[in-house]
């Protein structure tokens, strides 16, 4: 009959031995640290998942889009779940590519309609709903499902605050 | 895996015939129109109906504004009194009734919540059991991030992506021209018929993307199909057996459009188009669509798509002698805006 002692130590042993085989034996993905977590910018919160797609199944995230990253020299996209005070959705994606000249050639091909250039990255767009901006071979793309009154300034903060973290 | 051999259109339509007289069933009038070729008895008829105060000054559209206006326009395309009886020449009340709903692009501009619901209630008015009626893309991820509540109650509308557990692609490879390709067991084996219920949107690589477009949701491989234009890929795609045999119409969710940096939603290139559009044929509706998406970027201002580099080329190929999918001729499509 097993005592107590040990049926605790088999527990202990069997999640130690799951742990070691399934996550917690991964490394975090290195673009997981590009977006700020929920407590680093005001009023912005995070979903704990980032989803990351290698450039061979880039499509199965942005279907035929994937085409004009691929012959830009996508390395990796990237790609989090946001919400600003607890109503405004927002994905905020990030695209490694092999150079500034890809992130640049993407960012060259969108009209840029009536954006405005706020000082963010090397270039950067901003519309009522979204931003883009782009800083060295990285492509950083924030869009939002709902309008509101504070969008502007709070994607330019959660803007800012990505960029810090992008290397180089 | 075994490999089907693609039926020919003779072939194909000789099995309707024998398949509905010996289910002693009552012939479809929409689903018949679709498989006679472009123009030879009557036009392709499409219709947009539009409610320049869906959204009024809501971020979703009104249901009871979209129930309307689907009404509007099927019972416009029906020539029907009554709001129900479009639906009894679309679906018979016993089948399994797909609706493929586009959801790639995100709540912002994903097939609308709201008109999905309405139609359901149409269907259920027809005589379509809930549990008969699938609401279907390629994952669960998409569905629920376009604000669909997973369900696979057979008591209830289903909502179910192709990656759930136990559903996946048929083993079944099919090929038609350049598309080698497993398609959705939903389409194949779920489903006995399949409501196309796309958006209408630009597409980086196709020009346009709506119905056509649409069945790259359907299959496992739609990357080996980008090439060219998506050209010919989008047309071999829809000769597959099973999406030409189960297609019976389209309702396309034109409440918002995109005519720029499509397939994804960029809202500085969305505008609300505040309409719905409805048609049997494919080739018309997209073609139909193409004609809108040019009009709105001249408007803007954008170069037309085949000075963009994308012409949606697709649209003819699926017109031509060897697929014959509708047509894209404007003088066989009766186009009629309510």
């Amino acid at each position: 009959m097993m005592t107590r002692f040990h049926r605790t130590t088999m527990r202990f042993m069997l999640m130690a031995a799951l742990c070691l085989t399934s996550g917690c034996r991964k490394h975090t993905p290195p673009s997981a640290n590009l977006f700020p977590t929920s407590s680093e910018v005001a009023g912005w919160s995070r979903e704990p998942e980032i989803r990351t797609f290698a450039p061979a199944r880039l499509s199965d995230y942005i279907d035929g889009d994937a085409e004009k990253y691929l012959r830009a020299g996508v390395k990796s996209a990237s790609t989090a779940d946001y919400q600003y005070k607890d109503k405004t959705q927002v994905v905020v994606d990030v695209y490694t590519m092999n150079s500034s000249e890809g992130a640049k050639s993407i960012f060259d091909s969108e009209p840029a309609m009536d954006a405005q250039t706020p000082t963010l990255g090397d270039a950067s767009r901003l519309y009522s709903q979204s931003l883009i901006f782009r800083k060295g071979p990285f492509l950083v793309r924030m869009v939002a499902y709902q309008e509101s009154p504070q969008l502007l300034q709070a994607m330019l903060e959660l803007g800012h605050a990505i960029e810090t973290k992008l290397p180089g | 895996m075994k490999r089907f051999a693609e039926k020919t259109r003779r072939d194909f339509l000789k099995g309707c015939a024998i398949g509905a007289l010996m289910a002693g069933a009552a012939p479809l009038a929409f689903a018949e129109d679709k498989v006679l070729p472009p123009g030879v008895n009557t036009k392709s008829k499409v219709v947009i109906a539009r409610d320049p105060s869906l959204y009024a000054a809501s971020a979703t559209p009104d249901s009871a504004r979209v129930l309307k206006l689907l009404d509007q326009a099927m019972q416009n395309f029906a020539e029907s009194p009554d709001p129900v009886t479009p639906w009894k020449k679309i679906v018979r009340a016993g089948e399994v009734v797909g609706l493929k709903v586009n959801t790639i692009a995100g709540p912002g501009l994903s097939t609308h919540p709201v008109l999905v619901e309405a139609i359901c209630e149409r269907l259920q008015q027809a005589g379509v059991k809930p549990g008969n009626i699938v609401v279907w893309d390629r994952t669960n991820h998409e569905l629920e991030r376009a604000g669909y509540m997973l369900s696979d109650d057979p008591n209830r509308v289903r909502f179910i992506g192709t990656d759930a557990k136990g559903v996946g692609y048929d083993e079944n490879v099919l090929t038609y021209g350049v598309a080698r390709t497993r398609l959705s067991n939903l389409l194949t084996r779920t489903c006995d018929c399949m409501i196309n219920l796309p958006i209408l949107k630009n597409h980086e690589g196709a020009g346009v993307t709506l119905a056509l477009k649409n069945m790259y949701g359907v299959n496992n491989n739609p990357d080996t199909l980008h090439h060219n234009n998506c050209c010919p890929g989008v047309a071999d795609l829809n000769m597959l057996a099973p999406i030409r045999n189960k297609f019976r119409f389209v309702i396309a969710d034109a409440m918002t459009g995109c005519f720029e940096g499509g397939p994804g939603y960029r809202p500085q290139y969305a505008w609300k188009y505040n309409g719905i559009m409805v048609a049997s044929d494919p080739v018309a509706i997209d073609h139909t669509a193409w004609q809108i998406i040019e009009r709105k970027r001249a408007e803007r201002g954008l170069k037309t798509l085949a000075d963009a580099g994308t012409p949606p080329k697709y649209i003819a190929v699926a017109a031509d002698a060897q697929h014959r999918l509708g047509t894209n001729d404007p003088s066989r499509i009766s186009l009629v805006e309510v």
